[in-house]
């Protein structure tokens, strides 16, 4: 009877141990935690390119973030990209003339939505849309642009400064 | 001519076996429900399949983790990209090394003693016993075994999987000199619940318990009686989980993980 009971204790243990992991696995390592749970309020943003931003990548302000892009969409009266910004309710004063940028973390690393606080005294709420919006750096068009403006000057004897195509 | 004819033998051998291993899953199957309402038998062979395995998981998971945290790092760091060794670790545990090697642990400690374990009441006439009590030994013996055995190998993986990823922080954030926050955060922004942890740790090693557990308790069930045929089941049992293991890993990766349309 006794060993029975030690057996049952010990096969308790591993499976408490084995649901333990998998909390474990699903808390700390996917880091779920941070998606539903926090409060937030959404805001929009328009850009003309949104490069390789993706949803839940970071909205950071001076460096420190501050929420998670909530959904990425395209406006189909004006074709432009409509990103959704869901900022934590705690950083609930932005001023409405906060102005979004889509940076890049590193050379090679990934994008996120920088927010810059303007001056203004009215705050943002839940819904309204960012008016300044600067689109992401596209590589392979600031090449294009540079390759252009260097055979312009190449071509051009009279050395005139390269119009911006 | 003689060789055309053994090669025709051993093809139909191995058809016939492929057979029987079917039929006796089959016969496993339809008897569950008189397995499940016995749960002491459940718990018994729980014991012997996954608390007798913990050490052999709990090490070698600690020492995988930590020969991936030691090998990432000096591949990352060229890049200056150290602060995804998080990622790396836990990837690559959560998809791939963790269910795979957990089965394939499960199959050396546990499947081969389940191998053993019913030949040898095979050879001692245990099995005939019971059908000479009207005990059916697929219920009695195979069901509990297996039902055990499946129950224990995601509990395995996930053990492995969470024990290698903290070997992972040991040997970067420990001894390397990792951010300690980096290591967590870069994990958390990358490892998804439902793609990662449900598809790579859950939904693989269920697959990967079902058929260790099969092909263990078959090769025993069929096994031949004496003592060199127990020798060659057990070898067997072994060998032929490793071997579906690993190939359905690349079938499993290939739909959950995609790449291969």
């Amino acid at each position: 009877m006794s060993t029975s009971r030690i057996v049952e204790t010990l096969v308790g243990l591993f499976v408490a141990l084995g649901i333990v992991a998998l909390f474990f696995l699903s808390l700390q390592v996917s880091g779920i935690s941070q998606l539903g749970g926090e409060r937030s309020y959404r805001i929009y943003a328009r850009f003309e390119n949104v490069g390789g931003l993706k949803v839940r990548s970071p909205v950071s302000m001076a460096g420190v973030r501050i929420g998670r892009v909530g959904a990425i969409s395209i406006d189909p009266q004006t074709f432009q990209a409509l990103v959704e910004l869901r900022i934590d309710s705690q950083f609930a004063d932005l001023p409405v003339d906060t102005s979004a940028k889509i940076l890049t973390s590193g050379l090679l690393g990934e994008q996120y939505v920088g927010l810059e606080a303007g001056g203004a005294d009215a705050v943002l709420k839940d819904g309204s849309t960012l008016k300044l919006t600067q689109s992401a750096l596209v590589l392979e068009n600031i090449i294009g642009q540079f390759l252009f403006s260097k055979a312009a000057e190449g071509s051009g004897s009279n050395a005139a400064p390269a119009a911006k195509p | 001519m003689n060789a055309l004819a053994s090669l025709g033998r051993r093809t139909l051998d191995i058809l016939a076996r492929m057979g029987r291993a079917t039929f006796c899953l089959l016969q496993i199957l339809s008897g569950l429900h008189s397995v499940l309402i016995r749960p002491r038998l459940i718990v018994a062979q729980m014991y012997s399949v996954g608390v007798l395995s913990l050490p052999i998981i709990l090490v070698s998971g600690l020492f995988v983790g930590m020969v991936l945290g030691l090998q990432g790092y000096t591949t990352l760091v060229d890049f200056g990209a150290a602060e995804s060794l998080g990622t790396v670790v836990a990837l690559s545990l959560v998809r791939e090394l963790g269910p795979v090697v957990a089965a394939l642990l499960y199959a050396g400690r546990a499947g081969s003693a389940l191998t053993a374990e019913i030949g040898l009441m095979k050879a001692t006439e245990q099995l005939a016993g019971m059908e000479m009590m009207a005990v059916d030994p697929v219920r009695r013996v195979l069901g509990p075994r297996f039902v055990a055995g499946v129950f224990a190998v995601p509990l395995l993986a996930a053990i492995f999987t969470a024990v290698g990823i903290l070997g992972g922080y040991l040997v970067g954030v420990g001894l390397l000199g990792v951010d300690d926050g980096a290591y967590w955060s870069q994990m958390q922004a990358k490892v998804q619940w439902g793609k990662d942890i449900l598809n790579g740790v859950v939904l693989k090693s269920v697959i990967f318990g079902v058929v260790a557990n099969w092909i263990a308790v078959f090769e025993g069930y069929d096994a031949v009686p004496t003592s060199a045929g127990i020798g060659r089941a057990t070898t067997r049992s072994v060998v032929n989980t490793s071997l579906a293991v690993l190939g359905l890993d690349f079938i499993l990766t290939a739909l959950l993980f995609g790449g291969i349309r």
